[in-house]
């Protein structure tokens, strides 16, 4: 633990640390443009320099270890010289175009400049111009603003391990491109945005429409995936404007997907914004109390066994808990939340993922089982690369052969291979002899029909090996439809046999809380009534539809793939007539003559706690205790595959974007690009 | 002046043979595996004794720098890398050396290797000398013929490689980091110090860095004795070195010679006086194109070596002694070095990127007399602003050119400038 000495402040800093993080903990502010605490040091802008007591030069201090004793000052005539030196080098060929620049008001140039520049510029020669390039319809660029820090390289390098972007040209014709300008093909692409410190590299999709301060900044939780990552919603008036990375080092760190990132122009198109009612065969726009009436006329007096209630994948807790609470009321057995179909339920240890999303890197042999973690879960496969780099994990893959950005060993495309890991040997041992195992089953695995053969497979080779669990969910309201009990009840049916009842004239009303992924051509003449909010899929086939709000327009609890509680906020109010979905379900409930026991949204919290304590300890993974005893079954022999088939495209408000589309396309055509070139 | 039994170089100016043959007639890899059977610490210690600094330019002690490797290092294997992309402008030294005598540059491989455990180096060639890494590549196939590399090299129980690598032709691949950067097949940009090459070079492994000349001297050295090298020239500047004088001498030429030289004596001797006479020099860069110029008023009498051309405000460098006569131009050659480092600058670093270009415009500028007297001082404080804010030397190298140029000729420059602006007066 050397003791460093900043400006005066003794600080004592853990070893291996630098000067720069010394500083920093002395309280005192170092500018800086290419370090960055996620990536490796380059070391490179020289704004961050230094005078260090024995050293005849000013010292980079992001790469300058600190060593015991040290004396640093920052604020000598020598360190305010150098930073002003590097300012003005970095401003002379900058164009200075701020009042056009969509990094205006959040650029470290501009901030930086007013900090520890000077005012005028002695600079009377041309400035550089450099030729844009194109990096694919969610980055934009104007690299006449780059400073060349190779953050952008950096993090495409390391952390999304898509090595596309790098440096040609040397000396101040070099240029940072992505050599051939294709897309980048990275899930995490547009964090490089984030880490540009100018304008050199924005946001394509939301190009020239706010200025930072415009925006009312609402804290919340993603549900795209169901890693729960945390999000900051920029929103002007009722408009989402964009979504930003939220830091969570349990979580997403600093980074989030690109469709976490850019779905918000979905939240625009396609909205239910009042309720409609089917009227001989067409949809007419009604008042909520038409639909409500119209859904009484079907539910009042209905035997329960004769309705069923599916819930989506982007649902918040409290939804689900009205729902499941409106079902029991009415009687009804037939409910369920894992529209997939996944095998899934009972013990909470064998639905979560028990080793946590932080305790990847701690892991030192991972068995991946039927996912393609990639396309599933771009944070958890950040995790795993960045453990990958650090050295001594091994990696093995049952399931599709795909690339995951890290060296794995492909052991195997199905059951077939875990059946003979059961006997032991091979990553079965790898597993055994590891200190801290890991095993990681994607919903490509519990889907089918053996899903419960696999999934007792699995969990015993988890118990026989001692690694711990994990489910990788890909949808948001999994877990916690699963902790609230939304599964059949005794004797009820799951989604299959709803499907299977509609179908044969055994299920009379289908009640669909925002779920849009299943066989709709199954549903037979039930009467569908969908809560939702995009005209996607389970719209299309409703007799009522009842307009909800997306989750960046209601206060929700979400719980992530860990199991782990988070509280999402409202940015935004819902278009139109459109209300939060508990409330939906309250007033339907009352409707119904059986109305639901909570009036305000705190004691519907308090009636989810009651139901499922770990939703008090919010932002805290609660342990799942010891993992079951499941029946072992017949495996079939086909090969897992993912569930996620274009990563682009996975919920109805994914669907409803534009810009999810154009990078659907996109990617079509490189890789068919790709395929021609080969 | 240097006696002729006291020449390491022997064959400098291709008269012998360069092949293995005439290398041992000439005293190469003579009782070699008896200097490394007198141990590491013994070469090392001799290396130090005899005051051998560095000879690519910064004059780092040669011995001192051996003595850096660690003792245990885990395991990791130690390489020795000599540096042989000379590509400093004047400096044609290496050259000659791999040309005509590379056995001595071989033999020094191997005992360095040796003094610092390495059972492999690489030999990094210059992407322009073709013809040398020919003649370097021949003379270690012979070498490996005659069993002095490989097994048990030169019967001194030491396994030893030889690599020589081709370089791509870039400046800043002689600054040493860059240079395992490009060996490693990156691009080659210097790496952020610490670590240093002795503890993370190569590969991550403990790794010198030599100079050709510095290299190849230590054979000799080892076999003459310490006393001997270090009874040559200068405390503190001891030894031999090869000069490389070009520009505006009757004959220009490499010539090896003592350490503290005066400069008048070197180009006298050796390269028939300056062209048209000494009262005909205006000024001369003494240490290749990145060292600051000195007027002839200095140069009347200035030793050559390190520390006299230090007390001088410039330096030894590679000892390439660049003449300029009353005919040159000097803003121009200077602008032509401006215009060479914003070429070569790696682009890496913040300073040197932008500042490279911009010395050259003004440069440029300055030579046309486009410019007003002001930007005289704004150039030096901006050359002052990339002098030691660099990654590399490189950025050093880009300024002090300008800064010699300002601080011993700024009449010649503010006179350009009025030159020019009584011309645009007369054409109004």
């Amino acid at each position: 633990m050397p003791k460093v000495t900043v400006d005066g402040i003794e600080v004592e800093v853990p070893a291996g640390a630098t000067l720069l993080q010394a500083c920093e903990a002395a309280g005192v502010e170092i500018p800086r443009f290419c370090y960055h605490e996620r990536l490796s040091i380059a070391g490179n802008c020289r704004m961050c320099l230094v005078e260090v007591e024995k050293s005849p030069k000013p010292v980079a201090s992001c790469a300058m270890p600190a060593s015991e004793g040290a004396i640093v000052r920052t604020t000598t005539e020598q360190v305010k010289r150098a930073r002003e030196g590097v300012m003005e080098f970095l401003l002379i060929n900058h164009p200075l175009d701020c009042p056009i620049c969509d990094q205006g008001g959040e650029c470290d140039l501009q901030d930086q400049s007013m900090a520890y520049g000077v005012d005028g510029s002695r600079f009377h020669e041309n400035k550089r111009a450099v030729e844009e390039k194109y990096m694919g319809p969610l980055v934009k660029t104007v690299m006449t603003r780059c400073i060349q820090c190779t953050r952008c390289v950096r993090f495409a390098t390391e952390v999304a391990g898509t090595p596309e972007i790098g440096a040609i040209g040397r000396g101040e014709d070099m240029e940072i491109t992505t050599y051939l300008e294709s897309t980048l093909s990275s899930e995490l692409s547009a964090n490089v945005v984030d880490l540009c410190p100018v304008g050199a590299l924005t946001f394509r999709p939301t190009a020239f429409t706010a200025r930072p301060w415009e925006l009312r900044k609402t804290e919340s939780v993603d549900v795209m995936d169901a890693v729960g990552s945390n999000i900051r919603v920029d929103a002007r008036g009722s408009e989402v404007i964009r979504i930003l990375p939220r830091l969570n080092e349990d979580v997403n760190e600093e980074w989030i997907s690109d469709k976490t990132r850019f779905v918000a122009d979905g939240l625009k198109s396609q909205r239910l914004d009042r309720p409609y009612v089917r009227i001989n065969g067409k949809l007419a726009e009604a008042s909520w109390a038409e639909a409500f009436a119209a859904i009484a006329a079907k539910l009042k007096g209905a035997k329960g066994e004769r309705i069923a209630a599916i819930a989506g994948d982007l649902a918040a807790a409290e939804e689900l808990k009205a729902l499941k609470d409106l079902f029991t009321s009415l009687g009804s057995p037939n409910i369920d939340c894992r529209q997939d179909g996944a095998k899934i339920g009972g013990a909470r240890s064998s639905y979560i993922f028990n080793a946590t999303i932080a305790g990847i890197e701690e892991a030192d042999a991972i068995l991946i089982i039927g996912s393609d973690p990639r396309k599933e879960a771009p944070i958890i496969n950040a995790r795993i690369r960045k453990r990958s780099r650090v050295g001594g994990l091994k990696v093995g893959v049952i399931g599709p052969r795909v690339d995951l950005t890290y060296d794995y060993d492909h052991l195997g495309a199905g059951p077939d291979t875990l059946k003979s890991l059961a006997s032991g040997g091979g990553f079965a041992d790898v597993l055994k002899n590891a200190k801290a195992p890991m095993i990681i089953v994607g919903q490509g695995a519990l889907t089918r029909k053996d899903g419960a053969a696999v999934l007792a497979a699995s969990v015993a080779l988890a118990k026989a090996t001692n690694a711990s669990f994990n489910m990788l969910h890909t949808a948001a309201a999994r877990v916690a439809g699963l902790d609230l009990g939304l599964v059949p009840a005794d004797g009820g049916r799951d989604v299959a046999a709803i499907l299977d009842g509609a179908s044969k004239g055994e299920i009379d009303v289908v009640y669909l809380l925002g779920a849009d992924e299943i066989d709709f051509t199954k549903l037979g003449s039930a009467f569908v009534i969908y809560q939702g909010t995009h005209g996607d899929n389970g719209a299309h086939r409703a007799d009522v539809i009842l307009p909800g709000a997306a989750y960046t327009e209601k206060d929700g609890l979400y719980a992530n793939t860990e199991g782990r509680v988070q509280r999402g906020n409202r940015a935004a109010f819902p278009p139109g007539e459109a209300r939060e979905d508990w409330t939906i379900l309250r007033a339907l409930s009352a409707e119904l003559g059986k109305t639901l026991p909570y009036d305000t949204h705190a004691s519907l919290r308090d009636a989810i706690v009651a139901a499922a304590p770990h939703f008090a300890s919010i932002d805290e993974v609660v342990a799942a205790g010891a993992l079951p005893d499941l029946a072992s079954g017949e495996m079939d022999a086909a090969a897992f595959d993912t569930p996620v088939k274009d990563f682009h495209l996975t919920n109805a408000i994914a669907r409803a974007s534009k810009t999810m589309a154009d990078c659907s396309a996109e990617l079509a055509r490189s890789r068919r690009g790709a395929q021609a070139a080969e | 002046m240097l006696k002729d039994e006291d020449r390491i170089f022997t064959n400098l100016y291709g008269r012998g043979t360069p092949g293995l043959k005439g290398a041992q007639m000439r005293g190469d890899w003579d009782g070699t595996a008896a200097l490394i059977e007198k141990g590491r610490d013994w070469i090392i210690d001799e290396m130090k004794k005899s005051g051998l600094r560095g000879r690519g330019g910064a004059g780092f002690p040669t011995g001192l720098k051996w003595s850096f490797m660690p003792k245990d290092s885990g395991g990791r294997p130690h390489y020795l890398v000599v540096n042989a992309d000379e590509s400093e402008p004047g400096t044609c030294k290496d050259r000659e050396i791999m040309r005509y005598d590379p056995q001595k540059l071989i033999e020094g491989c191997l005992i360095a290797s040796f003094a610092m455990q390495a059972h492999v180096c690489y030999i990094y060639v210059r992407g322009e000398f073709i013809a040398e890494r020919v003649a370097l590549q021949k003379a270690v196939d012979e070498a490996y013929a005659a069993g002095l590399l490989g097994k048990n090299a030169a019967g001194s129980g030491w396994d030893f490689d030889l690599y020589v690598h081709h370089g791509a032709g870039a400046y800043i691949c002689g600054e040493e980091t860059a240079l395992l950067e490009s060996l490693e097949g990156k691009k080659g940009m210097p790496r952020l110090k610490p670590p240093f090459p002795a503890n993370m070079g190569l590969y991550g492994a403990p790794t010198t860095v030599n100079n050709v000349e510095s290299i190849a001297v230590a054979p000799t050295i080892l076999r003459r004795g310490a006393t001997w090298f270090a009874g040559l020239g200068r405390p503190n500047n001891t030894g031999t070195k090869i000069f490389s004088i070009s520009g505006h001498v009757n004959k220009p030429c490499n010539v090896e010679e003592e350490m503290g030289i005066s400069l008048r004596e070197l180009i006298d001797k050796h390269c028939g006086g300056v062209r048209g006479g000494w009262d005909n020099l205006l000024a001369v860069i003494p240490g290749g194109s990145s060292v600051p110029m000195l007027p002839k008023s200095i140069c009347d009498d200035v030793l050559m070596d390190f520390d006299s051309l230090k007390a001088v405000q410039s330096g030894l460098g590679t000892a390439a002694v660049i003449v300029m006569d009353k005919s040159t131009d000097l803003i121009k050659a200077i602008a032509r070095l401006a215009a060479f480092y914003k070429h070569e600058s790696c682009g890496q670093c913040t300073p040197c990127r932008e500042g490279t270009g911009w010395m050259w415009r003004v440069m440029e500028r300055l030579v046309s007399g486009e410019a007003a007297v002001e930007e005289i001082d704004m150039l030096l404080d901006v050359t002052k602003r990339v002098e030691g804010h660099t990654i590399c030397a490189l950025g050093d190298a880009a300024a002090w050119p300008i800064q010699g140029l300002i601080r011993h000729f700024r009449p010649v420059l503010e006179e350009r400038i009025s030159a020019h602006r009584r011309h645009l007066a007369a054409a109004e």
